[in-house]
């Protein structure tokens, strides 16, 4: 049968290959956003499979406050991304720190 | 025995698109192995029966957050063989700090296993659908959260847009303040035409 510790094994693969993404594409950061955007996914395995395993559907609702977080971070990073790439012509972040000032 | 077997087929299908996602060459195929992702990550969800979360999965993620993705990667005009270069040079450091952390999950997982579970351990029977529980749950309790979760989205919504928008000098726009400021007297004229005479404008 399958237990809490599959699910908790499969959230955290899913979460070192998140960190992993971000640091092997140091230069790309629509793939760090990605990589990001696999974390967060495997947070929410993980807050689903507790809530379904312990009863109780709060792990559900702050699964979907999660979410929600999600999209606004990748909102708000696509567009950081996209005004970046118009004053600069690339999206290496190498040279971010010229954002500054 | 078929949810066991979906489960693995799902885990594993999960786990081997995270995997491309991270080392596709082509960042087009990175968003369409996340979506993949996301897709049998929602079949996950959708075994341990949080059916609401897993459609949401579906909804939010691959229809909206993973389509902005592919949206961004094709209308910007990168050259990502540029960016890939560290790639390499990263790899060993990389895969180093991810087996220490995942080595760490892992402790961290089982010393959880050797102490006791607190909270309700058995699953609540309820004859309720999971939609209408979380429905419940998040319309009473979770209120206020639901709200402040509604207001992070319309934040994010504004701030995208004032960051990306842009007053172009060649685009005549409208002008707001001289369509209110228009009277009727100014506009419009009544007219007695006589007959064969017709109209002087």
């Amino acid at each position: 049968m399958i237990g809490l510790t599959h699910y908790l094994a499969v959230s955290a693969i899913l979460f070192t290959l998140g960190v992993l993404g971000i640091f092997l594409n140091r230069r790309n950061i629509i793939l760090m956003l990605m990589a990001i955007e696999l974390i967060l996914l495997s947070v929410n395995i993980n807050l689903v499979a507790f809530s379904a395993f312990l009863g109780d559907l709060t792990g559900q609702v702050f699964a979907m406050f999660v979410l929600t977080v999600a999209a606004a971070e990748a909102a708000i990073g696509l567009a950081i991304l996209v005004i970046f790439f118009r004053r600069r012509g690339s999206i290496a972040v190498d040279d971010v720190n010229r954002m500054r000032g | 025995m078929i949810a066991i077997l979906a489960f693995y087929l799902f885990a594993t299908l999960t786990i081997a698109s995270a995997v491309l996602v991270i080392f596709a060459r082509n960042p087009v195929h990175s968003v369409l192995w996340l979506i993949m992702a996301f897709f049998n990550a929602a079949g996950l969800m959708l075994i341990l029966g949080a059916e609401f979360i897993a459609m949401l999965l579906v909804i939010v993620y691959v229809g909206a957050v993973a389509v902005l993705f592919l949206f961004i990667v094709m209308m910007l005009n990168i050259d990502f063989a540029a960016l890939r270069s560290g790639f390499t040079r990263n790899l060993p450091f990389g895969l180093m700090v991810a087996l220490v952390l995942l080595a760490e999950i892992i402790v961290a997982v089982s010393a959880w296993k050797a102490g006791p579970v607190t909270g309700g351990a058995q699953p609540a029977a309820t004859t309720q659908a999971n939609i209408e529980a979380i429905g419940e749950l998040l319309y009473t309790r979770y209120l206020f959260p639901f709200e402040i979760a509604g207001l992070i989205l319309l934040v994010a919504m504004i701030g995208a847009i004032v960051l990306t928008h842009r007053r172009r000098a060649d685009v005549r726009g409208q002008k707001v303040w001289k369509q209110v400021d228009r009277r009727p007297e100014d506009s419009i004229r009544n007219m007695q035409p006589t007959v064969g005479e017709g109209v002087k404008l």
